[in-house]
């Protein structure tokens, strides 16, 4: 079956008004029911069998084994991966989204109840449901239950956590090369960020502090922003300025407009204390910090304050006749400014940065944060804005600014509106490319490496060691701690350098690498490190030996690996796993459990499918 | 403040580097110039380079990457006559097998290998940062590139890769990668190195995901029967490009869990006189394991030393351990190379990303300590179309500047890529579309002093 078709398909099932569908419940089964293929023709019969068959059929055999195509006739079993209820805009978001795709023929499709749990955690908080917690949401009738869960998410600890390792990236905060900050830095400027997301500080807010605040590295992490460049000139500094809070690669510019946006920053001094590595950021006009020998707070000559600083590498701007006179800097949109004697020039600059009618932030920001939940921006990359990458959905875009203007750019509010909308909520089934950009589905995607190995961890009841082997003395993590809540990217393990966890060098989206190659599986199908864990972690233990029947231990890893209860195809194909057992157990009956080997199979399966390891 | 102060200060709008005049010139580089030595001239220009027909002398490469730095006075460029400050408790060097070479008291046995390999006793390049260092030595492009580039390994593995057809990836490290710099720099994930994992001294070489310690081949087939039956998802959604290429990557990772990849690792196929040859350390069996890689026709292997070099401190104590094994090792390697007809075909390179202060730091914490170097050191190299037998360059009377023929990290890289038939001036696939180049010739504050054509 072809993707359009497939839409088509459910598209009309929908419309036919099914009800929710649930996980198959665990209850003895009726008798199989007759083979029903939805299709637009019965789509009646089956929106009213629906109720019924949520709870049939532990024999039905959906999803079907491959080769999938063509489906042989399927038992009907809830979809796993797709809703059978309607679709109806749930807002806004939604009804630009479906302008999109309604002349493409396209209608999205919801994803179920199960799916919905696993992905609201992992997005929203990073964080893998408990078996617990997932049961209880599916098993949940509220009909507000997705906006509950939502909000119950936005409020846990782990939000801030998750979203600080997101910006940290984007931040580059790492204590190393090629960044260099030092521990105490990157310590002190994670934890402002993940304080400033804790208390949902307005985004505005937010970078301006990043963009004026002066101070001591250890002391006020902000000013780390201008530390955690390689290329500390103003141009490199523009360069990062220009990357993070206007989504814009200055690459492709001239080079006299970098120039002339750098002269924002051509009067930020850095500065060492006597403290071992301690530094300050600060509004240095004189530039005092260029002075030879003045490396510390009262050993600047005084006589030398006051001269000019050494030209710096300031050539005659002869071969740039395009430039201003000096004391001018020109801002990106090509406005020129006179730059105050009395005001810091980032001042200056932020001030006309951070403003509903700038150009670059509003939009930078609001495009980023769609990307983050649905995959990819509106303006693809979300980092790449120029005029020649449009969006695809501008009157999308144009509302999501808007939206972020009239909350007073809160970021918690734009999540809302995104993670409560169907367009978020769809299925992540087939799709061809060209809804692919206008957001049709849930795309599929690796999760990171932190996020893979915090779920491998919290599954196995096991933990990691992590650690910066310089400077001395080393740097080791208290076990247990979750690889997502590590704010230096020069803490470490091999799982996760392995696994793409971004190099925090260039504040790129990109820099953090979700694809898939060879080694990455090398290690997750068959490594020591992950083995051991299966084997020996007191997580699986627990459930393999709890003395349940083998079906309800099934449904227990089904619901603590992937958030759902097990098909009844998928509890024939998993209890027949491995050698019968022969002779009785302890009250003379035959022996029907499974070896722990094969218990421990039947888990490294589930941890290696694509459900446990991509957003779905 | 006046004005004109301020205006003096650099508030103007020209470049406060050179960095775009450089990409303009349409090389991307950075402007800082760490080089102070005066027998630098700047590197020639591309079309300065001999525009060879390269002929692909060297098949293989085998990289010992000293991480940390080694001292190059204890070892292979030794100055008895600089003193106790300078030798501290070292004793006379010992002559090789070719007359006027003499090494350390800790290589007695790579000195009855020395017709089999060069020495460059003039390596420079002036930095003392070891992740600055390391990616200036294994790159030879200048650190503090928004994009870093990518190490000489991942470069042959871009290269070499289209057509490598062999059972095992293209590059290849041991143990540990150096994680340090990413060494596949702008080229992307799929060029990272491959790093075994595991202890090749130990009774069984654990190479990590290949071979497992408690699976049966016929359990590891029911288990891969298994997810495949069980993989749902992959199922349904059959047809989704990230799920395609990801089923792609999982195939290439059982070609090596059950394919002929696993044998080279197996070193107990050895005969255990060579293995003691070898040495019956981590690095000694490191380099066995390399050598069957070679055989086996893997392009680049990097021998990550399993230990660091980084001496400020115990550096007598450290240095007495570990240069046996290096000299034990690196010994077997050239002679078992050669007796099975394979140096000429294999390129063998040994250093760390600097020296070590010839002048021996008696401070505490310290005591007796060497610390980072980077103005001159010495590179070992061999094979592959080096001769053997030479030292290049000198240092002066205590090790502590360049005497004469400085060696830059591009000369001695481009003399590598030169003998493995890369051209140093090839394309780079940039992800933002700019200019790269394996090397960076002609761009602002690279120095070079020509490649090492009296050993090629």
């Amino acid at each position: 079956m072809n993707p359009p078709c497939l839409f088509f398909l459910l598209a009309a099932m929908t419309a036919a008004g099914a009800v929710d569908d649930t996980a198959r419940k665990s209850t003895p089964a009726a008798a199989p029911s007759p083979a029903v293929k939805p299709t637009p023709a019965t789509p009646k019969a089956n929106a009213a069998k629906s109720p019924l068959l949520a709870t049939a059929s532990k024999k039905a055999a959906v999803p079907v084994l491959p080769p999938p195509q063509p489906k042989p006739e399927p038992k009907v079993e809830p979809p796993i991966y797709e809703s059978t209820s309607p679709v109806k805009p749930a807002g806004e978001i939604d009804r630009l989204v479906m302008a999109k795709l309604a002349p493409l023929g396209v209608k999205a499709v919801l994803c179920p109840d199960a799916v919905f749990v696993r992905r609201a955690f992992l997005d929203v908080i990073g964080t893998l449901p408990t078996a617990a917690e997932a049961r209880a949401f599916i098993e949940d009738t509220k009909p507000d239950k997705r906006r509950a869960l939502i909000e119950a998410l936005l409020q846990r600890d782990e939000f801030a956590v998750y979203w600080a390792m997101k910006w940290s990236d984007l931040l580059r905060i790492k204590a190393e090369f090629p960044i260099n900050l030092w521990p105490n830095a990157a310590q002190a400027y994670h934890r402002w960020v993940m304080t400033a997301i804790e208390d949902n500080m307005p985004y505005d807010q937010f970078a301006r502090d990043l963009l004026t605040s002066s101070g001591s590295n250890f002391r006020v992490g902000p000013v780390n922003f201008y530390r955690a460049m390689q290329n500390r000139e103003p141009e490199g500094i523009a360069s990062t300025v220009a990357l993070t809070f206007m989504g814009v690669r200055t690459d492709a510019w001239k080079p006299e407009k970098l120039a002339c946006m750098a002269r924002f920053f051509t009067q930020v001094g850095y500065k060492p204390t006597s403290e071992w590595k301690e530094e300050h950021v600060f509004w240095d006009p004189m530039g005092t910090h260029t002075l030879a020998g003045n490396i510390a707070p009262g050993k600047a000559s005084i006589e030398e304050i006051g001269k000019p600083a050494a030209p710096a590498q300031g050539v005659a701007t002869t071969d740039a006749p395009a430039l201003p006179a000096t004391g001018e800097a020109v801002f990106p949109d090509g406005k020129k400014i006179k730059l105050p004697e009395d005001r810091d020039p980032r001042e200056v600059f932020a001030e006309w940065l951070i403003t509903p009618k700038n150009p670059w932030f509003t939009r930078s920001i609001a495009n980023r944060v769609w990307s983050w939940f649905l995959g990819r921006g509106i303006i693809h990359a979300p980092d790449d804005l120029r005029e020649n990458n449009p969006p695809s959905n501008p009157e999308l875009l144009a509302y999501l600014e808007g939206e972020l203007v009239k909350s007073k750019y809160n970021l918690k509010h734009l999540y809302r509106l995104i993670l409560n909308s169907n367009t978020y909520q769809a299925s992540s089934l087939l799709g061809d490319t060209k809804p692919e950009a206008h957001f049709a589905r849930y795309p599929l995607r690796r999760l990171e490496a932190e996020l893979i190995i915090d779920a491998i961890n919290k599954i196995t009841g096991t933990t990691e060691l992590y650690t910066s082997a310089i400077p001395e003395p080393f740097t080791y993590i208290p076990q247990g701690e979750p690889a997502m809540s590590i704010g230096d990217g020069s803490i470490t393990s091999p799982f996760l350098a392995l696994f793409g966890r971004s190099a925090r060098a260039t504040g790129m989206e990109e820099e953090r690498s979700n694809k898939f190659i060879a080694p990455q599986w090398l290690h997750l199908l068959n490594s020591t490190q992950i083995q051991k864990k299966l084997e020996s972690g007191p997580g699986l233990r627990d459930i393999i030996n709890a003395r349940r029947t083998p079906q309800k231990t099934l449904d227990e890893l089904y619901l603590t690996i992937l958030s759902r209860l097990p098909t009844s195809a998928e509890v024939e194909l998993a209890l027949s796993y491995g050698e019968p057992r022969e002779g009785l157990n302890k009250v003379g009956k035959p022996r029907t459990g499974k070896r722990t080997e094969e218990w421990n199979d039947i888990a490294w399966a589930l941890l290696n499918s694509s459900e446990f390891l991509f957003r779905h | 403040m006046s004005t004109s102060n301020l205006h003096q200060i650099g508030m103007t709008c020209s470049r406060s580097t050179t960095r775009r005049d450089v990409m303009q010139a349409g090389l991307f580089s950075t402007a800082s110039v760490l080089f102070s030595n005066t027998h630098a001239a700047t590197a020639p220009a591309p079309q300065a380079l001999p525009a060879a027909p390269f002929k692909t002398k060297a098949k293989s490469v085998i990289q010992v990457f000293l991480w940390g730095g080694m001292s190059h006075n204890d070892t292979w460029d030794p100055k008895p006559d600089a003193g106790y400050d300078y030798n501290g408790p070292m004793k006379a060097p010992l002559s090789t097998n070719v007359a006027g070479i003499r090494l350390s008291e800790w290589f007695p046995k790579l000195a009855q290998q020395a017709d089999k390999f060069s020495l460059i006793r003039s390596m420079t390049h002036g930095n003392n940062g070891h992740e600055t260092a390391a990616y200036l030595v294994q790159t030879a492009h200048q650190p503090g590139e928004r994009l870093a580039y990518p190490s000489v390994g991942a470069v042959f593995s871009y290269f070499r890769g289209k057509n490598y057809k062999g059972v095992l990836p293209p590059y290849v490290v041991l143990t540990q990668p150096q994680g340090r710099f990413s060494e596949e720099g702008f080229l992307g994930a799929k060029l990272k190195p491959f790093a075994t994992g595991g202890d090749p001294n130990a009774s069984r070489f654990e190479v990590e995901g290949v071979i497992s310690r408690s699976i049966s081949d016929t359990r590891q087939q029911a288990r891969r029967d298994l997810l495949a039956k069980m993989d749902t998802l992959r199922q349904t959604a059959g047809g989704d490009a990230q799920l395609t290429a990801s089923e792609q990557a999982k195939a290439e990772a059982y070609d090596m869990i059950l394919g002929k990849g696993r044998e080279v690792f197996d070193l107990s196929k050895e005969k255990p006189e060579l293995r003691d040859r070898y040495g019956r350390h981590t690095f000694g069996q490191d380099c066995l394991a390399a050598r069957r890689m070679v055989e086996s026709g893997v392009p680049y292997i990097v021998i990550n030393y399993p230990g660091g070099w980084d001496t400020h401190s115990n550096h007598f104590q450290t240095m007495g351990r570990q240069a046996p094994e290096l000299d034990q090792g690196l010994a077997a390697l050239l002679l078992d190379l050669k007796e099975r007809g394979l140096l000429e075909s294999t390129l063998v390179w040994c250093c760390g990303e600097f020296g070590r202060g010839p002048k021996i730091d008696w401070q505490p914490p310290w005591n007796g300590g060497r610390n980072h170097y980077g103005k001159v050191f010495s590179v070992l190299v061999a094979g592959g179309g080096f001769k053997g037998g030479h030292v290049v360059g000198s240092s002066d009377a205590k090790a502590e500047e360049v005497k004469d023929r400085p060696v830059y990290p591009v000369d001695l890289l481009g003399s590598v890529y030169q003998l493995a038939g890369i051209d140093p001036k090839a394309k780079l696939p940039h992800p933002m579309g700019l200019e790269a180049h394996v090397l960076p010739y002609g761009e602002e504050g690279v120095k070079s002093a020509g490649l090492l054509t009296e050993i090629m």
